[in-house]
């Protein structure tokens, strides 16, 4: 089986750290797995974690009155869910749900934060990836917000 | 490539020639295939990326892309936005329309050989690029990966579904599809086609990528091939303004030093990106 | 040589050979181009007096037929009519059956084509019959059409062909080129251009012209470059409009400009028509070709809107495209110099003017920005 650092290893996001860095990071980690259908965080509660998805699907939801639950975007292997627990009242602002079988490495975020503070050149690491994924993530959603192939027609 | 420069020397390029509709086709809510057979005279052979200017009796005339196969009728996939292109998806079989052309440049299929081929489509975007598809897998051995990337509006925009799931099953060509918005029911991804391009499979450095869908959805897709190092002069789009005369005499589809109907409606990225830098060009 | 009378002898030799005969002649307070069938029809004794904005006819003092430069007109309106059927097409069992329409085929003789003018149908020559696809219309009436060509001596404030070099002089692409000269007795001298202006000449009583006729003809001509108007320089100038498609210049033009289109209505080498298909009462359809001008926000509008919606880049559009990107679409510069598009704006802007402030900003390469 894999270790968690050799995980790690093949996650864009991580790219270019170091051994030691990895370590320690792999350090805050552990395997988990989620059936179809189940959430990996809800909406509101505690952010306490990050995952890296190592197999299957995962849809960020958001539930909408009238609509129900409405899908946000869908996340794939080799891409990284959640990064609340960065930031202050580390709360969720989404559902996640997994869309098929998912196997995931999840993170413990208190753990990496006081890895960080005490680290602070991994914190900044940390950030700047984490800071590449929100904005490539804010890019797709604002040419969503384009809405390029609207004709008015139909909502 | 074809030109309807020979066919059109007693009558003037401007006269439609008769087509007759043998197929038509509801694929959406707001967009139909039509195959047409000329009445009289000899077919057309449009390239992959050609269009015609279709007419309807008394209505009026719009460019559309070709998007069947070479060795076929001529199908035309056209989305119900005004008066003439509804006037179209609403002939039946039986209608005689007016076509001009093949007009335009082609998709660089043959610049392709030897290359991974990554083919980047946005709703309608599909349908334009559907020919240089199967002009790559007529000679599928003569190219490296070959990856389909398609999205639209929601599950319901997505074109030419049942084809898809088709080419889905190949063992030789990647698939994959997005949408927008998801209706419930939809178990596939949601999110937006550029993104697609991420996880493509495909090497960067011997890779052609050709693009087509809304114009600001291209150069998202360009920019997240740049992104993964494919290089500007191997990316291609096609490009779209008022179109009238397709023959390069009435100045309508000018842009910057070219003209659509002649010098495009390919287009390389790396010639087109310094002139998208201008608003209103 | 002729005596200035000879020409109702060209005009009734022309009309003899069954050509139309088209030239210059005084009409609301203009010289326009429209049919005439005697020489007294033509402007004599008249000259134009243009500036920015303004149009003025003003009597000389001798009886030039010619005295003039350039008025509202160009040779396009016979060439490309503004409003032409294309064809007409009648509803059948079986679809539809299309009659393409055919101009009268009385050929047109021109006269009084001056060497910018002459330039600015060899440009649209190039545009409409050089291409992948030969305008139907356009090369049955250009394919017979009969040049009478004059040199001037007269050009107007607003003219700069020397600056495009496109005259005073015309060089080629007549059948007869006329050079008035008034010093010394009142006569012009008569180039022949083809075989064919050489039949219609033969029908002319002309006398051989001596070395005085040829040092006074060359003498008005020079005198013509020598008095040119205004003038642009044309260094480079594809390349520095293509960089400075963001000049500020741009927005100042725009706040001036009311997109009026009269510039592209009376430039001789503007080309951009629009294609309308109509029905009528009976159920006949037809397709009408019309003149269209880059300044109207339709020109450009595709599904949901236009890619032009400001002025400013209409105006853009309209003069780099007539200074810059024809080259690489046609070879050439759209622009002859004639200067209509000086006179006939409303507001008075000037091309000359403006690529003169363009280029006094230029955004030279290697400033960060533009590469070829």
């Amino acid at each position: 089986m894999e270790t968690i650092e050799a995980v790690l290893r093949e996650v864009q996001l991580f790219e270019g750290l170091s051994h030691e860095q990895l370590e320690t990071i792999a350090g805050c980690g552990q395997n988990v797995q989620f059936p179809e259908g189940e959430l990996l965080f809800k909406d509101r509660d505690p952010a306490e974690s990050f995952f890296v998805l190592r197999h299957g699907s995962v849809a960020l939801e958001t539930f909408v009155p009238t609509r129900g639950a409405v899908v946000i975007e869908t996340l794939e292997a080799g891409e990284v869910v959640g990064w609340s627990w960065l930031f202050a009242p580390y709360r969720w602002h989404f559902d996640a749900r997994a869309l098929s079988l998912v196997r995931a490495t999840s993170f413990d975020g208190a753990c990496l934060r006081g890895k960080a503070e005490s680290d602070p050149k991994l914190g900044y690491e940390l950030m700047s990836r984490f800071a590449q994924v929100m904005i490539r993530r804010l890019q797709w959603t604002r040419l969503r917000l384009l809405d390029v192939y609207g004709d008015g027609h139909r909502s | 490539m074809a030109t309807a420069a020979d066919a059109q020397t007693v009558a003037g390029p401007m006269v439609p020639q008769p087509f007759r509709v043998t197929k038509r086709r509801r694929e959406l809510a707001d967009t139909w295939t039509l195959e047409l057979e000329p009445t009289g005279g000899a077919r057309v052979l449009p390239a992959p990326g050609q269009f015609t200017m279709l007419y309807v009796f008394g209505v009026g005339e719009v460019p559309i892309s070709v998007s069947g196969d070479v060795d076929g009728p001529l199908v035309h996939t056209v989305r119900a936005v005004g008066a003439v292109s509804r006037a179209i998806c609403e002939s039946e079989p039986g209608t005689v329309l007016g076509v001009r052309g093949p007009f335009g440049n082609t998709w660089p299929v043959e610049t392709a050989l030897g290359s991974d081929v990554v083919i980047v489509a946005g709703g309608i975007g599909l349908a334009p690029l559907r020919p240089a598809l199967y002009a790559v897998l007529r000679q599928r051995g003569e190219f490296g990966n070959v990856a389909l990337l398609y999205g639209s509006r929601t599950p319901a925009d997505l074109l030419y579904r049942a084809e898809l799931g088709q080419l889905r099953g190949r063992f030789d060509l990647e698939v994959d599809v997005t949408v927008d918005a998801a209706e419930g029911g939809w178990h596939g991804k949601v999110g937006v086609v550029p993104k697609l391009i991420d996880g493509a499979h495909f090497d960067a450095d011997s890779a052609i990528a050709l693009v087509c869908g809304p114009e600001i959805m291209m150069h998202f897709a360009a920019r997240a091939l740049l992104d993964r190092g494919v290089p500007p002069d191997r990316i291609y789009v096609s490009m779209e303004r008022n179109m009238q005369c397709g023959l390069g005499h009435c100045g309508h589809c000018q842009l910057g030093p070219t003209m659509i109907c002649r010098d495009g409606p390919v287009y390389r990225y790396d010639q087109l990106e310094r002139l998208m830098a201008v608003h209103e060009l | 040589m002729i005596d200035p009378e000879a020409l109702d002898d060209l005009l009734r030799a022309l009309a003899a050979h069954g050509f139309r005969t088209v030239g210059p002649t005084v009409r609301d307070g203009a010289i326009v181009y429209d049919d005439i069938e005697s020489a007294a029809e033509l402007p004599i004794g008249w000259t134009d007096d243009q500036a920015p904005g303004r149009y003025r006819l003003e009597r000389r003092d001798d009886e030039a037929r010619f005295g003039y430069a350039v008025g509202p007109h160009s040779w396009k309106q016979f060439l490309l009519p503004a409003r032409i059927r294309l064809w007409r097409a009648r509803k059948q069992d079986d679809g539809f059956v299309v009659e393409q329409d055919e101009p009268d085929g009385v050929p047109l003789a021109m006269i009084g084509v001056r060497a910018c003018e002459l330039n600015g149908i060899t440009i649209q020559d190039k545009v409409l019959l050089g291409g992948t696809y030969a305008d139907h219309d356009y090369a049955a009436r250009r394919k017979d059409a009969f040049i009478v060509a004059v040199n001037c001596f007269e050009p107007a404030s607003t003219c700069f062909c020397t600056s495009m070099e496109t005259g005073p002089k015309a060089e080629a692409g007549y059948d007869l080129a006329l050079t008035e000269i008034l010093d010394g007795g009142h006569r012009l001298l008569v180039e022949v251009g083809t075989m064919r202006g050489a039949e219609v000449l033969a029908d002319v009583p002309t006398r051989p012209a001596d070395a005085a006729d040829l040092a006074a003809a060359g003498a008005a001509v020079d005198g013509a470059a020598e008095k040119m108007g205004r003038h642009v320089d044309t260094t480079d100038i594809r390349d520095m409009l293509a960089r400075n498609l963001e000049n500020e210049r741009w927005e100042e033009v725009a706040s001036r400009c009311l997109t009026c289109g009269n510039c592209t209505l009376v430039c001789p080498t503007c080309f951009c028509t629009s294609v309308e298909d109509h029905t009528d009462l009976a159920g006949d359809a037809e397709r009408t070709r019309e003149w269209d001008s880059c300044y109207s926000v339709d020109y450009s509008y595709i599904h949901g809107g236009s890619i032009r919606p400001s002025g400013k880049s209409r105006y853009r559009q309209w003069l780099t495209h007539k200074f810059g990107t024809w080259y690489d679409q046609f070879g050439s510069s759209g622009c002859v110099g004639c200067g209509r598009c000086i006179a006939w704006c409303p507001v008075g802007i000037d091309v000359t003017e403006e690529l003169a402030a363009i280029r006094s900003t230029d955004r030279h390469e290697g400033a960060g920005d533009g590469d070829d």
